[in-house]
């Protein structure tokens, strides 16, 4: 759970000794002498646990580099990450541990909206940076200007704008709209409802299912039922693949132009390698997909694969890792440019400027969120059964939204697409 | 809210498969909790540990289904040795036995749980069978090939288990020590022994249930919490310890939701379970077929 922690207590308690002996010992020295902590809590167990392994790996991955290079401000890196099992519950306390406890400089949200969205008022009463993970407008209403997300969207316009157009340009004028009941998947249901009744597309069915959903045979009936020519689906993990193979045993109609849009897990491998040619024809998001190309994005996922291959986590990792990765890559950057672990100043840093990170420049907006996002649209082709490496070749998510990164168009209708090579 | 004839047919349809399959996953907490008065919280669990043995056997190229029934003789002798445990270390002990017993089986629950993430990491795992993500179309509807064979699966349990409690002397024996443990002593009977083997079949049931449970839907180590609430719902609403109540409270339980998932909104459906629950037993607190 901590890296090297009995290395840390061990140098805790020289410490603790030596400022006992010398009571003229600065007190700013003893704490600057000790490595900069910086602590999360992620998600390791529960439907939320494969990505945030993975997400983990990537970060330790960060501070293994920084740590070979002398560290930050010439202290070493440590990172303590305790597991919230994918319970929001569970994170006020961890966070609370964290900072009272552990004590430690620094702060990164646990991976997703739902596990976040409880430390977002404790971290804005205590005035503290969070360097947000993969959650979506958890700082819409906290308004917390010290929030600093690595997701590559903003408001659900950049997460479903790709999403309706392709749907538009198919000519179709209807939705079905489909959302977990929580906060991620309503938040997006949400903006996805706006961009739809702007658009002047009629929604004819809209429903919010319970976490506890074991099977969604009868919504997908349901779905049917009511002859939507886009169906737009807001799901976690382990709904996400129960949603996909019920339409492949139900059906959705044939007048549905597409299918998708916010499926969480259709971009981890193991479900990705599992679903395999049920994904065909999905039009989905992702963050990442083979083909994009940033500086040092390559290398980084060669390590990764080697990394991960021992731990056991994702093999491919193109959804979390990287992001995970640029996390450590914009705290280093702004401790390097504030030459400081003031969080304030290090706010005020990251407002301002831009940073460079395996996933490309990163700026944000007064929210936090990325003032340029670049949320791909991909849709699934050719997929087979049973193979993993397929996915390393960028003809299996044909990107396409936004038009910089676009490798093909839309296929339609749906039902053509899944049988599409 | 979408109503038409051809829905709500689709819909009762559905519930019925559904509703097999709760029965089918909550027939061994019948016995043990229904029967046994064992406060078997941890049967999910253990559920969940025969989906992740169902799918290393049909790794071996056995079909989901057979190696549930392969692993029920397994699951059937590590009941007993659970049940033999509880009986030495908490039954035999004194009153409290049932809070303490409550917080043995939520600690076996969160053993089998951390295990099956040490020993298969948090991913999910699915198997592969020729019914799996394929219907039987008949006009415009489709029904899923899994959720007949899970239909078919809790018919037979439901039946086998059903004979076997009336027809047998064993079974006439597991009906007595639920009813009046003493009297079964005075009988030459060994109350413990019957125990012993009744937890033995409920484990064992448990593995064909996880069998199912994974040709139904990808598993997780944690997901065993999803069905505590469920399958102590169907027991409660049969009536403790009654087999066909099961089925029934199952499809019960399966229709109506299934009808309120299609018809009214999937943000009902676990309220609408629950709020059913609380009517049977105002109306019948022994349940619909208790004793």
């Amino acid at each position: 759970m901590k890296d090297s922690r009995r290395k840390v207590l061990k140098a805790g308690a020289a410490l603790a000794a030596t400022a006992a002996a010398s009571t003229t010992f600065p007190r700013f020295a003893i704490g600057q002498s000790g490595p900069i902590k910086i602590g999360m809590s992620m998600p390791q167990t529960g439907s939320l646990g494969a990505g945030g392994q993975a997400a983990l790996l990537a970060l330790r991955m960060w501070v293994e580099d920084v740590n070979k290079r002398g560290g930050l401000l010439k202290r070493q890196v440590e990172l303590i990450a305790y597991d919230d099992q994918t319970n929001p519950a569970n994170v006020p306390g961890i966070y609370t541990k964290l900072l009272d406890v552990d004590k430690v400089d620094l702060l990164i949200a646990p991976y997703g909206t739902v596990p976040t969205a409880p430390v977002m008022p404790l971290v804005k009463q205590r005035g503290l940076l969070l360097m947000g993970n993969f959650s979506f407008q958890v700082n819409a209403k906290v308004q917390h200007d010290m929030w600093f997300n690595n997701a590559p969207w903003n408001d659900a316009s950049s997460w479903s704008d790709g999403f309706f157009k392709a749907g538009q340009g198919a000519g179709a004028k209807t939705v079905a709209v489909l959302a977990a009941d929580n906060d991620f998947a309503q938040n997006l249901a949400n903006g996805a409802r706006t961009l739809a009744q702007k658009a002047g597309i009629k929604s004819v069915y809209d429903q919010n299912y319970p976490p506890a959903t074991t099977d969604f045979s009868s919504l997908i009936r349901g779905i049917r039922a009511a002859k939507p020519e886009m169906v737009f689906v807001m799901s976690y993990p382990n709904d996400s693949v129960a949603i996909i193979r019920a339409v492949n045993e139900i059906g959705v109609g044939s007048q549905v132009q597409i299918f998708g849009g916010g499926m969480v897990g259709l971009q981890f491998t193991p479900i990705m390698t599992s679903l395999g040619s049920l994904m065909n024809g999905v039009l989905n998001y992702n963050s990442y997909v083979p083909g994009m190309k940033y500086p040092g994005i390559d290398e980084f996922l060669k390590r990764y694969a080697e990394k991960a291959k021992e731990a056991k986590v994702d093999p491919l990792g193109f959804y979390l890792p990287p992001f995970n990765y640029a996390i450590g890559q914009i705290l280093e950057q702004a401790v390097a440019a504030t030459k400081s672990i003031d969080q304030k100043a290090m706010a005020a840093w990251l407002h301002k400027s831009e940073v460079k990170t395996i996933v490309g420049p990163i700026r944000w907006d007064k929210n936090g969120e990325w003032a340029n996002p670049r949320v791909v649209q991909a849709q699934f082709r050719g997929v087979a059964d049973k193979d993993t490496e397929q996915f390393r070749s960028a003809s299996k998510q044909v990107v396409i939204y936004p038009d910089e990164y676009k490798t093909g168009n839309v296929i339609t209708p749906f039902e053509k697409a899944r049988s599409a090579k | 809210m979408i109503f038409s004839f051809d829905l709500l047919f689709e819909a009762v349809l559905f519930g019925i498969l559904l509703g097999c399959f709760y029965a089918a996953v909550s027939i061994g907490l019948s016995v043990s909790f229904g029967l046994l008065d064992v406060p078997h919280v941890a049967h999910p669990a253990l559920m969940i540990f025969g989906s992740y043995c169902a799918y290393i056997v049909a790794g071996w190229g056995l079909d989901p289904i057979l190696a549930g029934v392969v692993l029920m003789p397994v699951f059937f002798v590590l009941g007993v040795l659970i049940y033999r445990f509880y009986y030495e270390t908490f039954e035999r002990r004194g009153s409290d036995a049932g809070v303490r017993g409550l917080a043995f089986f939520f600690g076996l629950a969160f053993i089998i749980e951390v295990g099956l993430i040490l020993g298969f990491g948090v991913d999910q795992r699915t198997v592969q069978a020729p019914y799996i993500g394929s219907s039987w179309a008949i006009g415009d509807y489709r029904i899923p090939y899994r959720m007949l064979v899970a239909f078919g699966v809790a018919l037979v349990l439901t039946a086998a288990l059903t004979v076997y409690l009336s027809k047998t002397f064993t079974g006439r024996a597991i009906k007595a020590v639920a009813q009046d443990e003493p009297a079964l002593r005075l009988m030459g009977a060994n109350p413990v022994r019957i125990k012993q083997w009744a937890f033995g079949i409920a484990t064992g049931v448990s593995a064909l249930a996880g069998a199912m449970v994974i040709i139904v839907g990808p598993v997780e180590p944690a997901m065993d919490r999803l069905y505590i609430g469920r399958t102590f719902c169907v027991v409660v609403l049969a009536g403790l310890g009654s087999m066909t109540g099961t089925l029934a409270a199952g499809l019960i339980l399966g229709i109506s939701e299934s009808i309120v998932l299609m018809m009214l909104g999937a943000s009902w459906a676990p309220a609408v379970a629950f709020g059913l629950l609380l009517v049977v037993l105002g109306i019948r607190p022994q349940g619909l077929f208790g004793r």
